[in-house]
């Protein structure tokens, strides 16, 4: 592809057309990770994309890059988005060597008015053996589903549950829980840690869940497990570095892990055992 | 008024609610009535889910756990990221924890009235019912929904309710709720009840001898297009917003799942009920690739205003008093900035095509707080909206501290779907579908947060209670891709992939999805006339003519490609977008989201009229040419008496 | 039908059998018993001050506790092989973690920028492997004498004087205690998070004990060198 092609105009624009804003727009050279597949090798490669509004979000811009390629006949970068506002936990960059760029948000979440005109960004995938590369940008994050299945809830079959004021619960308490709980299950944490270590991820569930009054019964065995599966999957052992905390969108705390350690340390005097 | 667009078929009418009891009999006489699969015949019976937002997450983990064998999918690459998870505002039950005179035959009642009776009073009593036990269920799964100081589950009032009935977490709870019903379906997929099939696509149904028996999808990363088989299937493949291509909808939501089963024989019902929210982040520009909602929470502080001049460019603040013009509370003294989401939308509407709009491109109007910031200080202000205010600033660059907010309205929900009777059971036997992919609550337009209200209510309660009676005849004997129904659905999927990757033009899939997005907005958007969905109607076979010959899609089949993807999706919608003008031009009356210029009273509100369109319009699908066939099912209120919606 | 395993996706691994967090607390509980230790040495160090003889005392009675109860040096070959266990098992806990994080992430990005992490918990595997390699040294230095100047038929005093009466020797030492220094300060704070005992409450508190503690302990350490260096001692 050629770095000065035109970037495509439409049939029609939608409201807003704003003719002020080609002047305007900046010039980025993108040096993009390409990969075919999960058993290709990969390599950077670089794209220029031009007329960049510093009011597009950072996928936005992707997509002016991706119809230029489209156009020209080529694969178009692939990723990963869907809501793109900040809650599926779809989207995930490392921009410039950081997990979800400069701004401690989520890559859609993230503008380019971050950047200037006649910069060059980096852009890869999260790299983890336990989220194997799909194409280019898009990573396999299906480990991270299986900790969940290890352990992440709480046994309430449909239709067995009391009266929800039958148990009260402290705001304080369910304050915290929710903190954790609002994990988006994005793997930033994986990406940005040395260790490629999914703990954060863990320990928010494990804090959200064991928190609770309904979480008790099955505390010891849902850590024990999920903790298991965590190395089963490849995941990397946490050495406290605090790069996930960091690069979190959603500002989970280090304390979650303080709080797993417990339990999980517990669990273990107490006798609980992963399930092989 | 038949058109030469349409053509009139039978009646349609449901025959499982159970109408010979009292309404508030007539679920648990229902369940009583239906037949059941004995525990032991359970793992005999195959079910597909397809979708695993809160109606598909929650549906396929009760089934599992009731023991039949389910097997699940989405597009998505978890569960856990269906569009469900981007609700923000709450959910609502009628527990009466505030003592506040609510019940369920309150919101029973406050549901009719909002869907401004366009909805069966028999759905939507036994939504009321079941409300109840979705918050229990919630809790106990560990949902950590907002509580008071002394540990009991804390409500708010919302959408203009005048009881507190909506239970919430934050601005989360759809993130919350969604992470209970995960969680849930994580679990039986770790027992194994539940087999699981992420970022695979359906693209067709199959119907075998009038049955549903399976579908046809395509894994979206191999790229292989396979079948698979089931004694029922139910979609919950959610809502159909973005054939208007920018709408507060995710980038993967689609139609296709239901447009395809509509190919198939299953009916469309009130295609054009699309519920428009006036709380939006206004366009920003041509590169605009989705809107996101601002809690409607946050007209309970801010007023809403328009400079009094048409192109009053002038910074807001430097605007005074006596040239704004807070049209909310002019027009409507008595619910002022409260109105529901239809009015404030059209009205916003009104003023930017006066001319007095503000913002790029003059589609916005201020959203303004510094009288509650004068009021009740910045802090309070903060405590309360601070993480929208932050999202704001984040998306906008702006600081809403210093300068109003500015808001557009942006569609959201679309209360049309699949026609489904009382057991959620669509026109094919053996199709079920549940959430916001159906038609069934909402009426015309849908109260804040029911919409949760309802897929829960359909996942974890409706719908396993009720497919046991369909199921009870089966299982439906073996099947495979030699079957001349299957065969001929799999080579149409495959063949639809081959031809989208051969036209080879020179316009992009996302080119023509914005193009219908503007038509849909402009024509089929907040106010509808005859001659624009004339137009309308005129231009979509040329765009999709357009399309089929003159769309580029490149890369490969076999392996992920998201291009190839939506081109898919923008098919549908082509065709989808056709039967909503159809549906609003036939449906000469203005009700809830759909408002017809020609429709309206002496003051410029909405205009119902029962005695021509107090039915559900189900539509069948006829191949290309011939027009599509209109099946009425006609709406009697026994309990909730029909009036006119005023909020003056 | 066909059920289709797609590629990238991992088949499910081998049964656990590793518990990553299981071995930290190994590395934490490890650390911690070389933590008092170091007191305790540290402590025993600044007899140098109190004199050759009282120096070389202090050596003779830690060989001689207990008797004549239980034989000669039973106490210090219960302490040496203590530690001696202690330092393995910290070792192997470290080494196989960090195993571990290299299979993890095989292929490494080609931009990565630190946000949080400090100097010290970044230097903690290469600062551990350093400062494992000066305790061999050490041992050799002072207890065997094999790698000392004044050989290893002297006491323990003597040999102390004449390695850091040299700059070189001291030189190394003062390397491996400031590494050693920022191995606890990273390591103390890591400790209590891994043993679950940190929150947001405390943390801050735990750093502030965790910088103090190493400054003071190296502080201690450091003072033996420098005095002989600069000649107050010997
Ligand atoms: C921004 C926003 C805020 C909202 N806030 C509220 C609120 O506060 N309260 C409220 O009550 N309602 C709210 N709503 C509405 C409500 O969230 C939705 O109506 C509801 O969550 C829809 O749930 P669902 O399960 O039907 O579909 P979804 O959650 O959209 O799930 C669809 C599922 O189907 C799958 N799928 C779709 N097509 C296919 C296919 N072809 N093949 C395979 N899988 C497919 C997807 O992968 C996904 O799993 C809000 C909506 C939006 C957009
Ligand atoms: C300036 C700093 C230090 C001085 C002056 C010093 C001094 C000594 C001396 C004199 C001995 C010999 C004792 C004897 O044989 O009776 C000794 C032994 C030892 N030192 Fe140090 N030391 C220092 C730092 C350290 C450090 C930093 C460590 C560990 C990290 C350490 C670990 C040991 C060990 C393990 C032994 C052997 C104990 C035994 O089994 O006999 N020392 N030290
Ligand atoms: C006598 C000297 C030593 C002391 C006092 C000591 C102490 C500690 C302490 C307290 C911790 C923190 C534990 C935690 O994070 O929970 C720690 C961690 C660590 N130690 Fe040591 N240690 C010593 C020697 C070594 C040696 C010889 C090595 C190298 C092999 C080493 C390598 C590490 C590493 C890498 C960590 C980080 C934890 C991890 O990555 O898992 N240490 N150490
Ligand atoms: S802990 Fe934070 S970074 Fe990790 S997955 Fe959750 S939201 Fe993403
Ligand atoms: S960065 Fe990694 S080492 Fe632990 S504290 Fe975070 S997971
Ligand atoms: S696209 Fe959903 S979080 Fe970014």
């Amino acid at each position: 592809m050629t770095a000065t092609q035109e970037h495509p105009t439409f049939a029609s624009g939608t409201a807003g057309d704003d003719p002020a804003m080609a002047k305007h727009g900046m010039t980025l050279t993108l040096r993009v990770w390409r990969q075919k597949g999960p058993q290709h090798k990969g390599k950077m490669v670089t794209y220029q994309v031009e007329d960049i509004s510093p009011d597009m979000s950072f996928l936005e811009m992707l997509d002016v890059l991706n119809e230029k390629l489209i156009l020209a006949g080529d694969d178009p970068v692939v990723f990963d988005h869907d809501c793109r506002e900040g809650i599926c936990g779809s989207c995930g960059l490392m921009i410039n060597g950081i997990a979800h760029g400069p701004e401690q948000t989520t890559t859609c979440q993230l503008h380019m008015r971050k950047f200037k005109d006649g910069d060059t960004i980096d852009i890869e995938p999260w790299r983890a053996t336990a989220f194997p590369v799909i194409k280019d940008l898009s990573v396999n994050r299906q480990a991270l589903d299986r900790i969940i299945q290890a352990g992440g809830y709480i046994s309430a079959p449909t239709g067995t549950a009391p009266e929800a004021h039958s148990i009260l619960v402290s705001k304080k308490d369910s304050d915290a829980a929710f903190d954790a709980a609002t994990c988006i299950g994005c793997g930033a944490c994986v990406a940005a840690c040395p260790n490629a270590s999914s703990m954060l991820f863990t320990s928010a569930k494990v804090t959200h869940l064991n928190l609770l009054p309904q979480g008790q019964p099955e505390r010891d065995d849902r850590v024990v497990n999920m903790i298991a599966q965590q190395d089963r999957e490849g995941f990397g052992g946490c050495t406290n570095i605090g790069e996930c905390s960091a690069a979190c969108p959603k500002g989970i705390s280090m304390e979650t892990i303080s709080r797993l350690n417990h339990d999980l340390l517990g669990a273990l005097r107490a006798g609980a055992r992963p399930k092989s | 008024m038949p058109l030469d667009l349409f053509a009139v078929g039978d009646p349609i009418a449901d025959t499982k609610a159970p109408t010979d009891v009292p309404i508030a009999e007539r679920w648990s006489t229902r369940r009583f009535r239906a037949r059941l699969v004995n525990p032991a015949n359970r793992r005999k019976r195959t079910v597909i889910v397809v979708g695993t937002g809160l109606a598909g997450g929650s549906a396929a983990a009760t089934l599992g756990e009731a023991g039949y064998r389910v097997k699940s999918f989405w597009f998505h690459d978890s569960p856990r990221r269906a569009h469900s998870v981007a609700a923000q505002g709450g959910i609502n039950a009628a527990k009466n924890y505030r003592n506040d005179g609510d019940s369920v035959h309150r919101l029973f009642y406050d549901t009719v009235k909002g869907g401004d009776f366009r909805s069966r009073e028999d759905n939507v009593h036994r939504l009321a019912e079941v409300s109840v036990s979705i918050i229990d269920q919630c809790v106990a799964q560990g949902v950590p929904f907002a509580r008071e100081y002394g540990g009991l589950l804390d409500n708010r009032s919302f959408g203009g309710a005048q009881v507190s009935r909506t239970f919430y977490a934050r601005g989360q709870t759809g993130q919350q709720l969604l992470y209970g019903a995960y969680q849930a379906l994580e679990r039986q997929m770790a027992v194994g009840t539940v087999e699981q099939h992420a970022r695979t696509e359906m693209l067709d149904l199959i119907v075998v001898d009038g049955r549903a028996r399976g579908i046809v999808a395509r894994d979206l990363i191999t790229g292989e297009v396979s079948t698979h088989f089931a004694d029922a299937v139910v979609l919950a493949t959610g809502g159909y917003s973005n054939v208007f291509y920018l709408s507060t909808n995710a980038k993967g939501s689609n139609t296709t799942a239901i447009w395809r089963a509509h190919k198939r024989g299953a009916y469309f019902a009130n295609p054009c009920y699309t519920q428009i929210h006036p709380t939006c982040i206004p366009v920003k520009g041509d590169y605009q690739s989705k809107l996101t909602l601002m809690s409607e929470s946050l007209r309970n502080d801010g007023r809403v205003w328009v400079p009094k001049e048409r192109g009053d460019t002038r910074d807001p603040r430097e605007i005074p008093e006596d040239e704004r013009d807070y049209y909310l509370e002019r027009i409507y003294p008595s619910f002022g900035n409260l109105v529901p989401r239809d009015i404030a939308s059209r009205q916003a509407k009104n003023v930017c095509d006066e001319g007095r709009g503000v913002g790029p491109g003059g589609l916005g109007v201020y959203l303004d707080f510094a009288d509650a910031i004068g009021r009740l200080g910045r802090p309070a202000i903060e405590a309360k909206y601070g993480n929208l205010f932050d999202m704001y600033a984040q998306i906008t660059g702006e600081d809403p501290y210093e300068t109003p907010m500015r808001i557009y309205p942006a569609v959201h929900y679309t209360m049309g779907g699949l026609w489904v009777d009382y057991d959620l059971q669509s026109t094919i036997p053996g199709l079920f579908v549940i959430g916001e992919a159906n038609f069934s609550d909402h009426g015309a337009n849908r109260l804040g947060a029911s919409a949760l209200m309802q897929g829960l209510a359909d996942g974890y309660f409706v719908l396993p209670n009720t497919i046991g009676d369909y199921l009870a005849d089966g299982p439906f004997g073996p099947l495979d891709d030699t079957h001349p129904q299957v065969a001929e659905a799999l080579g149409g999927v495959q063949a639809q992939v081959q031809k989208l990757l051969s036209v080879n033009g020179t316009r992009t899939p996302a080119s023509f999805h914005r193009e219908l997005g503007r038509l849909m907005w402009d024509l089929c958007g907040m106010e509808r006339s005859e001659e624009g969905l004339r137009k309308a109607l005129d231009r979509i076979p040329e765009i999709r003519h357009e399309f089929w010959t003159n769309v580029k899609v490149s890369g490969e089949w076999d392996t992920i490609n998201p291009t190839l993807e939506h081109a898919g999706r923008v098919a549908d919608f082509l065709e989808l977008a056709e039967l909503m003008c159809v549906d609003a031009l036939h449906r000469n009356e203005s009700c809830g989201g759909h408002f017809r210029a020609e429709s309206q009273t002496p003051e410029g509100e909405a205009l119902r009229d029962d005695g021509e369109y107090a039915y559900v319009a189900a539509w069948e699908y006829t191949p290309e040419g011939a027009p599509p066939v209109l099946h009425r099912e006609a709406l009697e209120y026994e309990y909730v008496h029909l009036a006119q919606r005023s909020y003056k | 039908m066909v059920t289709v395993t797609q590629p990238g996706q991992r088949r499910t691994p081998k049964a656990a059998k590793t518990n990553s967090v299981a071995k930290k607390a190994v590395v934490a509980v490890t650390g911690i018993i070389m933590v008092l230790y170091l007191i305790a040495h540290m402590i025993g160090n600044l007899k140098v001050f109190a004199g050759r003889e009282s120096f070389n005392g202090y050596s003779e009675w830690i060989r001689t506790i207990g008797e004549p109860v239980v034989p000669a040096q039973t106490t210090l070959t219960i302490i040496r092989i203590a530690l001696l266990t202690v330092v393995i098992a910290h070792g192997w806990a470290v080494v196989s973690l960090w195993r571990q994080a290299k299979r993890a992430r095989p292929q490494g990005y080609v931009t990565k920028k630190a946000v949080a992490q400090s100097y010290a918990s970044r230097t903690m595997r290469w600062g551990g492997v350093i400062v494992g390699l000066f305790i061999v040294y050490h041992i050799l230095d002072l207890t065997m004498g094999v790698v000392n100047p004044e050989g290893p038929s002297t006491t323990p005093y003597d040999r102390l004087i004449a390695g850091f009466s040299n700059p070189f020797i001291t030189a190394v030492y003062v390397v491996a205690l400031v590494l050693l220094g920022m191995h606890l300060r990273h390591g103390i704070w890591s400790a209590t998070q891994t043993l679950g005992q940190s929150n947001k409450r405390r943390e801050k508190t735990v750093n502030l004990f965790a910088l103090v503690f190493s400054v003071v302990l190296i502080g201690g350490y450091l003072v033996v060198p420098f005095s002989v260096l600069f000649g107050l001692v010997g």
